[in-house]
């Protein structure tokens, strides 16, 4: 018993330990409650806009909880749904492409802070599994991956229409990637830092909070993360009336709840990536960090104290972070769907030429000192 | 019967429309007017069916005139009715082909009729004067089996390619079952 | 040199080839709904040529007709456009009494004016709601579809049948209106004029939707009257050709409204037309309501409309025209008729024969939507795929009406 204390205890050992705790968390939370959730939150959020009542069929033994069970009833029914290849197609291929698409929605959330640091027990907790210097570019570089997913996926399946959306998404994506990349730059040079860790503290003042500098760049940056995530208005590649499913046409079962989920969970990762770089992280406006560990280690001393003011910080997180998931939702039930050579107008001739703007007159504030930089 | 009554207003020409005057004044001394009706106030041309592209060229081309739209096209078989019109039995004829013309311009309308008979169901097709009567033609060929003679694309249109006869003649059994064919491609 | 380049192990030629892609679209696909199957070639995205194949959804209509007797086709017709099927009712009926020549009560004839309409805005509901749904646009497709059901209601409680009404006799109508029918108007309408309202602020000036309709699916009036055009995608184009006004049949003339016409003809143009059909046609039943007065609703001849069932059982001359009507059907005069009311989707015209027997010697309908359809090819050549599905939803090919 000692020795596996006194082994748990090393420095090393507690590092890995606490990252594992980290990753088990971000996993829970997006693949366990946020993936079900977005899917029974789609459900509902239309149903009252559309002035229904919405999924509220599947229940236990008559309890149905607000139609939250069906997410259970899918998930049950969709694993045992046969997992169908068609003839044709390239069988290993198709089986990877989900895996593709899943993953570096997946791993986005790496260098996402959900939380700042704090020290418990003589251990420095950083909410952050990976702390890199180049958070952003990281997160730019595992979002291109997704379009190998989404490409092979429509490649593979033997299919005209799925290659037909697996082009589109090509091209959608690999645009988007690019004019995401430049809507925000204006916001590194402001932060100075490529880190969202660094980029989170600096945001401790509400003042300079992403969004109050940076509004412009937020509706850019949203609009290329929604692009960039093929949901309305930018669905062309999966657009069911035109492609009838698009790059997944041929998938089922499991495969197509992977694509699903993988969806969802980058829907999350852009509401983590709107909070970290626009909406302050875990910060409460108007209220600093160290007066709340202050306020509560005099009450719970300093460990329990940082471990509460450590919820209070996630929990902020998570509010932010539902408050843009339904901000997005609502996009979705509101707008058509826009034309495929529109959408790549959008992002080439308008977007993109707007970014830039963006950066100049970024560039011209803080020389000017218009803009104080944190 | 009340054909009779119409006929002889026609000959006396007294309450003609200005459609039917017209008509009748150009393609009368044209010879290829076989009878005119105006029944329910629907003014009616019967032509011989050789004629019809001569005929729909002076309808859609002259300047009182104008029928600009070909509204509907069909046909309709006579077999065992040929009392209906008087027009019917001598010429042998038991099928006819009716254009429904109407002018946008001018707001006014005009039915053209053109008997075949059984052995040569033949007419001109009228699609190089109103392109829109592409379809109707092939609906008319598909359902009763009359060849339009110049049509660009004549095949089936409502009923599949392997189809055995055209069930709206009237000597297509109503409870007649049609061979199955296997899966296309 | 190509064999050179061949050999070497690559082949500018054959490197920088393209081919067209052929591809089914349909009658499985989510745009056509399992009614028609286009042929296309595409180059990239770009449809460089289509075939439009229709008849998945024939059903020998007019075979059927023949084998009924002359009260027994309103069940069929009601299947034509079934989003405004007593349409087809009312255009069967007026043509068979103009070839026995009655003309059926004045408060019967307003009925079937304000049905007629009731029917028209379903129609719309469903054709703009549904191009709104293909669009991607959901919420605004659900806001028409629950407009359209509260009009269902109304139609329902009016005739007993909410999709296919079969409302409609010759020489009259099944039943009159029901109590309260009014003051059920006035507040389906109110609601109806809201929901009208959302739908109008999400899409009409949506720049997305704009630029999906705007200037795709475009037609000049010359080639629009050429192919056979009518109803709201002829008006689109600026022709303020409609039945009602040109040739006004039951009491439009007594009617105030307006035609809306547009000017390019494009897919906007149809969708601001029938928007604003649905409005006129509000107001249209209203007029109606109005005016509408009292007296019968069936012509009194028992010889066409067959008499009431209270009749019939307890009279001898009535059950006698009963028996006769329903084993020999009504004997209408020997004869031919063409009659046009303005369907849903355009002209929506009855070419009945009769050779004086119980049944139709012919029933042809002509269907709007079919010449509309053959027009098709001509609408998206050379436009990419995804404005096919707009220009698809603005002819509004009911599969019922154009394959019959």
């Amino acid at each position: 018993m000692d020795t596996i204390i006194a082994f748990v205890k090393q420095p090393l050992v507690m590092e890995v330990l606490i990252t594992l705790v980290k990753i088990g968390f971000i996993f829970g939370l997006t693949i366990g409650f946020f993936a079900p959730m977005l899917a029974w939150v789609e459900r509902k959020q239309s149903a009252v806009m559309q002035d229904r009542v919405g999924a509220n069929r599947a229940g236990v033994f008559g309890i149905t909880v607000i139609g939250l069970l069906h997410s259970l009833a899918d998930a049950i029914k969709l694993i045992f749904k046969e997992d169908f290849i068609p003839r044709g197609a390239e069988r290993g291929l198709h089986t990877l492409a989900p895996a593709l698409a899943v993953i570096p929605a997946l791993v986005v959330f790496a260098v996402i802070p959900f939380g700042g640091q704090y020290t418990l027990w003589g251990h420095d907790v950083s909410l952050v599994i990976a702390d890199l210097d180049v958070g952003i570019l990281y997160v730019f570089a595992i979002s291109s991956l997704a379009t190998y997913g989404v490409v092979i996926a429509g490649w593979s399946s033997n299919n005209n229409w799925s290659l037909l959306g697996g082009l589109r998404a090509s091209a959608q994506m690999f645009s988007y990637e690019v004019t995401m990349g430049l809507t925000i730059i204006g916001l590194i040079m402001y932060y100075q830092s490529l880190s969202l860790v660094d980029i989170v503290a600096k945001q401790e003042n509400f003042w300079h909070w992403g969004i109050v500098w940076h509004f412009p760049a937020f509706v850019l940056f949203l609009a290329c993360a929604v692009a960039e995530n093929k949901r309305v208005p930018f669905d062309a590649p999966e657009a069911e009336s035109e492609l009838v499913a698009g790059y997944f046409t041929e998938y089922s079962g499991m495969k197509f709840v992977m694509f699903w989920t993988a969806e969802f969970i980058e829907m999350v990762s852009i509401s983590g990536m709107c909070v970290a770089l626009f909406f302050g992280g875990h910060h409460i406006p108007f209220l600093t960090q160290d007066f709340l560990l202050n306020a509560l280690g005099d009450v719970f001393g300093p460990n329990w104290g940082g471990v509460i003011v450590m919820l209070i910080g996630i929990g902020v997180f998570i509010t932010k972070l539902v408050i843009l998931l339904v901000l997005q939702m609502t996009i979705r039930w509101t707008m058509p769907r826009f034309r495929y050579d529109q959408i790549m107008k959008l992002g080439w001739k308008m977007i993109l030429p707007l970014s830039l703007c963006w950066i100049f007159l970024v560039g011209v504030g803080i020389l000017t000192g218009v803009m104080p930089t944190p | 019967m009340g054909d009779m009554n119409e006929e002889k207003k026609i000959e006396q020409g007294a309450s003609d429309s200005e459609v039917m005057a017209r008509a009748k004044a150009v393609l009368g001394p044209m010879g290829v007017m076989i009878h005119t009706h105006s029944q329910h106030g629907d003014d009616t041309l019967v032509v011989q069916a050789e004629d019809i592209l001569k005929v729909m060229e002076f309808l859609h081309g002259d300047e009182g005139l104008k029928f600009d739209m070909m509204m509907d096209l069909t046909a309709v078989d006579y077999l065992g009715a040929e009392e209906v019109h008087p027009y019917l039995k001598p010429m042998n004829a038991r099928f006819e082909v009716v254009y429904h013309l109407y002018s946008v311009e001018k707001n006014h309308r005009i039915r053209v009729k053109a008997p075949l008979t059984e052995e040569s169901p033949y007419v001109n097709s009228i699609t190089g004067i109103w392109v829109g009567a592409d379809w109707f033609e092939r609906e008319a060929f598909d359902l009763y089996g009359v060849v339009f003679r110049g049509h660009p694309n004549l095949k089936r249109i409502l009923l599949y390619e392997d189809f055995e006869g055209h069930p709206l003649r009237k000597d297509y059994g109503k409870m007649k079952r049609q061979p199955l064919i296997g899966p296309v491609n | 040199m190509k064999e050179e380049n061949r050999k070497q192990g690559y082949d500018f030629h054959e490197a920088s080839r393209t081919e067209t892609m052929t591809i089914n679209m349909g009658p499985s696909h989510p745009a056509t709904h399992g009614t028609v199957k286009f042929f296309l070639t595409l180059d990239g995205e770009t449809i460089e040529d289509i075939d439009v194949e229709i008849g998945y959804l024939h059903r020998a209509f007019e075979k059927e007709c023949e084998a009924q007797k002359w009260n027994g086709v309103f069940p069929y017709t009601d299947r034509l456009d079934y989003t405004a099927s007593v349409l087809n009712n009312v255009g069967y009926a007026m043509t068979a009494e103009k070839l026995i020549g009655i003309e059926v009560p004045e408060r019967c004839q307003y009925l079937r004016t304000m049905i007629s309409e009731m029917a028209r805005m379903s129609g719309h509901y469903t054709n703009v709601g549904a191009g709104a749904l293909e669009l991607g646009a959901l919420t605004a497709f659900i806001y028409f579809i629950e407009a359209r059901e509260l009009l269902w209601d109304l139609i329902e409680s009016v005739c007993g049948a909410r999709l296919t009404h079969n409302y409609v006799r010759i020489g009259g109508l099944t039943n009159d209106l029901p109590d309260g029918f009014r003051e059920n108007v006035k507040r389906v309408f109110a609601k109806n004029r809201k929901l009208w309202d959302d739908f109008d602020i999400m899409l009409t000036k949506n720049r997305i939707f704009l630029d999906r309709m705007r200037d795709t699916g475009g037609i000049s009036q010359k080639d629009a009257i050429a192919w056979g055009f009518t109803g709201p995608c002829l008006r689109a184009t600026g022709v303020p050709y409609d039945v009602r006004r040109a040739e006004p049949y039951l009491v439009y003339d007594r009617m105030n409204f307006d035609i809306p016409v547009g000017t390019t003809g494009d897919n906007f143009d149809r969708y601001l037309v029938r928007m604003e059909e649905i409005k006129q046609s509000m107001s249209i039943v209203e007029q109606c309501l109005e005016q509408m007065p009292d007296g019968p609703i069936n012509v009194d001849d028992a010889r066409w409309r067959m008499p009431s069932k209270d009749d019939s059982s307890t009279k001898m001359e009535p059950l006698i025209f009963h028996f006769k009507q329903v084993i020999e059907g009504p004997s209408i005069p020997v004869g031919e008729a063409y009659q046009a009311v303005e369907g849903a989707n355009g002209e929506l015209g009855y070419y009945l024969v009769s050779n004086g027997g119980g049944k139709p010697w012919k029933c042809r309908v002509r269907p709007p939507s079919f010449a509309l359809t053959s027009a098709l090819p001509l609408l998206v050549k050379g436009s990419l795929l995804a404005d096919l599905i707009p220009t698809f939803d603005m002819i509004n090919l009911i599969g019922g009406e154009c394959d019959r």
